[in-house]
């Protein structure tokens, strides 16, 4: 059969547009083109293995160096190519299998070298059976992977450990396309794991757990035997390892174990790499004590004087993890920490200071800055994350040190960086200007400084809200119009609208800075930009009034709904036409976002997927509670409550509760999980008996409940009209349903069931399920809106309580409204302390100063 | 607050590269799909990895959540990629295999020009020591039993080493 590819030998230019350095390689002339031209030698007898060779050869090259190879070309080269196998040159005869790995997916047909390869695996030369089988099984499909299974399975018997592994190593990148033929593997695997040899040993192990993992049980039947039988191969060790921190993990088991002994005893290991792991394994297991701890942090401090830089790396990346939650275990290595500062790594040299940073005094902080700051412009991205990252915390820790920090944090805003490193500094300093108000001020000027040559819209505006937050209650706020007004002038739309929210809150907070914002104002009336010049003649008509309420409810505290809510009542109102306006305040409100946690982590990688609005937890409920056509006509959903446990840890069936709050009525759902297995639960229903006047209207039943299936049941209830007073009851709750036995294998269940019940724990509804926390900026301005009218004054002594901070907790926790100006952070030795608090009544808002004072008992 | 350790698992390789002295590629294999998917996208990575390294003789690095360990010789950068919370010293016995294994096949010159001209022989090492992101192999003695590749000599050179014999 002649080769047709004599035409492309037309084809002599460069086609494929692929970049040519000169000079790189000889392969640089060549492109997948003429190599396919070439291939026609493949055809000439005798076999010229060199040749052929160096064809080969090229053309994986060509395909690795991005070069693209049409899918008729490919198959006519493979088709080539499948000739070669008639020549017994042993390195021709390999170089063939990678070719068809390589060209596998590009190529049509591919399966015409199954047989070939099928002869070679089962062949008398042991050279060729492994890589023969790895070639097989990357272009075998479900269909083709029944007929060889029983040469799979001879194959991870064999006594040669290349072909064993080759394999098991094969079986487990199949096991995702047909893991049922897989499965059926399990003894030779089983079988395998037996075998003397260090990396068959590895790989059988890996494939077992693969096909188990989903079965605890036989999990931890595996590595009973394995950790007792004493396996040789270090990388089968460590693979033991993660799986005994996983299974610990999972059973939440306690730390006498024996799995943990088992982690434990492998700091002992011969090898660094298993020493390693298991001690990194100990290190990241949640609740570790110090005691625990202690041995595996004495084999990082030795590997920290280890002259190989892997190492090195690997034990103060480690021991930086373990500062994070349990400084003072770290502190024995404080030397060795030092020592590396000077590392010529300058990664293992970052990850020591920001340890040391971690663990280290107050006194030793400016000279540790200083060191760090002498090679940050060196490290990567990444790392400096690392290190803002320590600043923070540590300006937690010592808050006078704050001039310090926010030095060093000011010269890295003005280096070079990324937008993630940049943003980390931005937020480390808002939280230092947040906790400290004495660093306000610096901090204020840095951003602004920052701001002047900002190339991130993002945290431009950012700066921008905060200054106009912060900026108006500062002794001179003038000095902060200039930096604002500079960026209406020069920057873009985003910003520019930014800059005159905040120019607005200047005005609106300083009587005497309002003409100056009136003039800047009418200026910004002129901005080529819509949204500019909407907000421009918005505030500058508000401003105009000098009314202290419109202030409040335009200038300072925003929207209180919730985005998808509004867009979605808003959505409603446009599809049915009505007379009536849009009323805001069937909106729902919007909770309070949870404050961001600080997570310390090692460097993750950046997201690539972008950020999308995630719709709170109170909108995705009442999206699921509309479904329910029993609850139609209920008006928008209030509040929904934190869940309530209704039953203990480990009964048999697990109930628990959420609350949610409607205009008029209340719907409590009732997530309940059967939890035995010779049990199908059907028709569920939560009884409830009030102790006030509420009313039970009507139960939604959970149709069915199988084992280990969480479903939910609802009971709606009208909360009592006439006595707006009796907002708090406690309801005794009892489960009811039909119960049928099963088989537990099985799950087939009996034909008839008898009927039965199960108590609950009391369920309380109190004053907090009424209100919704609602958190408002500015509380001095949305005080005085209200004005005194409305305004009633108690006093009540709270007798169990000992501290302020007691007090102030027990108030937030029971009233159910949100703390304010970061009231709710009491400082010490204080007796006395005002709790700002805001909230939302269905459809009255409420404000409480509360002044709580500590009396002494005569 | 602990992160989730790596689901227990054989697939510990991310990518394997050699690059050379200007930070071109020579071989790179890239065994988790998801990693970079286009061309594009793994070579702007080298392009990175390259100027984190080349600088600084360091063995290892941590960049774009991966943790890479690396070897130069003469005009060649060898990298070994996982994830960010592999073993690192899993890592470097991978590239310590993949380095000697190659010293030993060409003969101690781990430069460009031989390694060229051994591309085959190089294909062959890298295919058995991991195999689609597992460790098929940690031994050199081993590997070069297996490849059992001989090194494309000149003729000068082969009647040297007849004469030496």
């Amino acid at each position: 059969m002649r080769h047709s590819c004599m035409l492309l030998l037309c084809w002599q230019s460069d086609i494929s547009g692929a970049p040519n350095t000169p000079g790189l390689s000889q392969y640089d002339i060549y492109n997948l083109v003429i190599c396919c031209s070439q291939a026609r030698i493949f055809n000439e007898t005798p076999i010229n293995p060199r040749r052929c060779l160096h064809i080969l050869t090229k053309i994986i090259y060509l395909l690795n160096q991005g070069e693209h190879f049409g899918t008729t070309e490919a198959t006519e080269a493979f088709f080539a190519m499948t000739r070669l196998f008639q020549s017994n040159d042993q390195t021709l005869r390999r170089m063939c299998y990678l070719t068809i790995k390589e060209m596998a997916n590009i190529s049509e047909d591919v399966i015409i070298v199954t047989s070939s390869l099928t002869k070679d695996m089962t062949g008398k030369e042991d050279v060729y059976r492994g890589p023969a089988i790895r070639a097989l099984c990357r272009i075998t499909d479900t269909t083709m992977l029944q007929a060889i299974e029983r040469y799979m399975k001879q194959a991870i018997v064999d006594k040669v450990p290349s072909v064993s592994s080759s394999a098991l190593v094969s079986s487990l990148h199949m096991v995702r396309m047909s893991y049922d033929v897989v499965k059926r593997w399990v003894n030779e695997a089983q079988e395998a794991a037996s075998s003397d040899n260090i990396m068959v040993q590895y790989h059988a192990l890996g494939l077992l757990y693969h096909l188990r993992k989903n079965d605890r049980l036989a999990v931890s039947k595996m590595l009973n035997k394995f950790t007792k039988s004493g396996l040789k191969s270090p990388f089968a060790y460590c693979m033991l390892i993660r799986i005994a921190s996983r299974l610990l993990e999972e059973t939440e088991g306690g730390h006498d174990s024996p799995l943990f002994d088992f982690i434990e005893s492998c700091l002992r290991n011969k090898h660094e790499m298993v020493v390693y792991e298991a001690a990194s394994a100990i290190v990241h297991m949640p609740n570790c004590t110090a005691r625990e701890l202690a041995p595996a942090v004495s084999v990082l401090q030795l590997f920290c004087s280890s002259p190989k830089a892997a190492l090195r790396y690997a034990a103060v990346r480690t021991l930086n993890k373990v500062a994070m939650k349990h400084p003072s275990a770290v502190t024995a290595c404080n030397l060795d920490l030092e020592n590396l500062i000077t590392d010529s790594n300058r990664s293992i040299a970052t990850l020591a200071i920001t340890t040391l940073l971690k663990t280290g005094s107050e006194s030793s902080v400016d000279r540790l800055m200083k060191q760090i700051s002498s090679f940050v412009s060196e490290i990567s991205d990444e790392f400096k994350v690392v290190v803002v990252q320590a600043i923070s915390a540590l300006c937690q820790k010592y808050p006078r040190k704050h001039s310090v920090m926010m030095n060093f944090l000011s010269n890295m805003l003005r280096d070079d960086g990324g937008f993630e490193y940049k943003r980390a500094i931005v937020d480390c300093i808002i939280s230092i200007i947040e906790e400290n108000p004495e660093s306000k001020e610096t901090g204020l000027a840095h951003l602004c400084e920052f701001i002047e040559d900002c190339e991130h819209t993002v945290l431009a505006t950012k700066i921008l809200h905060l200054l106009g937050r912060e900026g108006p209650r500062t002794p001179s706020p003038s000095k902060y119009i200039r930096f604002i007004f500079n960026r209406v002038v020069l920057e873009s739309e985003a910003v520019r609208a930014a800059a005159v929210s905040a120019l607005a809150k200047f005005g609106a907070q300083n009587d005497d800075l309002l003409p100056s914002v009136l003039v800047l104002m009418q200026r910004c009336m002129m901005d080529s930009d819509d949204e500019v010049r909407d907000r421009a003649t918005f505030y500058m008509n508000v401003l105009q009034q000098k009314q202290k309420a419109l202030n409040a409810a335009y200038i300072f505290n925003g929207l209180s709904v919730s985005v998808p809510g509004l867009e979605k009542s808003l959505h409603q109102y446009t599809l049915e036409p009505s007379e009536k306006p849009f009323d805001m305040k069937t909106v729902p409100l919007a909770t309070t976002t949870v404050s961001e946690q600080k997570t310390e982590l090692a460097p993750v990688a950046s997201s690539k997927l972008p950020e999308k609005l995630a719709p709170s937890r109170q909108d995705i409920y009442q999206e699921q509670l509309a479904a329910i056509p029993e609850f139609q006509g209920l008006g928008p959903l209030f509040k929904s409550s934190e869940p309530v446990q209704l039953t203990e840890a480990e009964t048999e069936y697990v109930v628990r509760c959420i609350k949610h709050t409607f205009a008029s009525h209340m719907v409590f759902q009732f997530d309940c999980t059967n939890t035995l297995n010779d049990q199908l639960l059907q028709k569920v229903v939560v009884q409830m008996e009030p102790s006030e006047a509420y009313e039970i209207v009507q139960y939604v039943p959970a149709a069915s409940l199988p084992y280990s299936q969480p479903g939910s049941c609802y009971s709606l209830v009208r909360l009592p009209e006439d006595d707006p007073t009796a907002v708090s009851c406690t309801f005794s709750c009892t489960m009811k349903y039909l119960v049928r036995d099963c088989d537990p294998n099985t799950g087939e269940p009996d034909d008839d069931g008898y009927d039965d019940e199960y108590v609950l724990e009391d369920l309380e509804v109190t004053v907090a399920d009424h209100i919704q926390k609602v958190l408002k900026p500015n509380f001095a301005a949305a005080w005085e809106e209200v004005g005194d009218e409305f305004e009633k004054e108690e006093t009540f002594a709270l007798a169990s309580v000992r501290t302020l901070e007691e007090a102030v907790n027990n108030i937030v926790s029971f009233l159910g409204m949100q703390p304010c100006e970061r009231s709710d952070k009491v400082p010490e030795n204080k007796n006395s302390h005002i709790l700002f608090l805001a909230g939302k009544a269905l459809r009255l808002f409420v404000w409480a100063s509360c002044n709580i004072v500590i009396c002494v008992m005569p | 607050m602990d992160f989730m350790a790596l689901e227990p698992s054989l697939y510990t390789v991310k990518a394997v590269l050699i690059l050379d002295n200007d930070g071109n590629r020579l071989l790179s294999k890239y065994y988790d799909t998801e990693l970079y998917p286009s061309i594009k996208e793994q070579k702007n990575f080298e392009k990175s990895v390259f100027n984190k390294s080349h600088k600084a003789d360091n063995e290892i690095a941590f960049l774009e959540g991966l943790t890479i360990v690396y070897k130069s010789s003469v005009d060649l950068f060898f990298y070994v990629v996982g994830s960010a919370q592999e073993n690192e010293l899993m890592l470097m016995m991978v590239l310590n295999c993949l380095f000697d294994t190659l010293s030993q096949i060409l003969r101690k010159n781990v430069e460009k020009r031989y390694l060229l001209d051994n591309l085959d022989g190089v294909y062959l090492v890298v295919d058995e020591i991991i195999d689609g992101g597992i460790i098929l192999e940690s031994d050199p003695q081993q590997v070069i039993q297996k490849v059992n590749y001989r090194v494309l000599q000149s003729a000068k050179e082969q009647i040297k080493w007849s004469i030496l014999k």
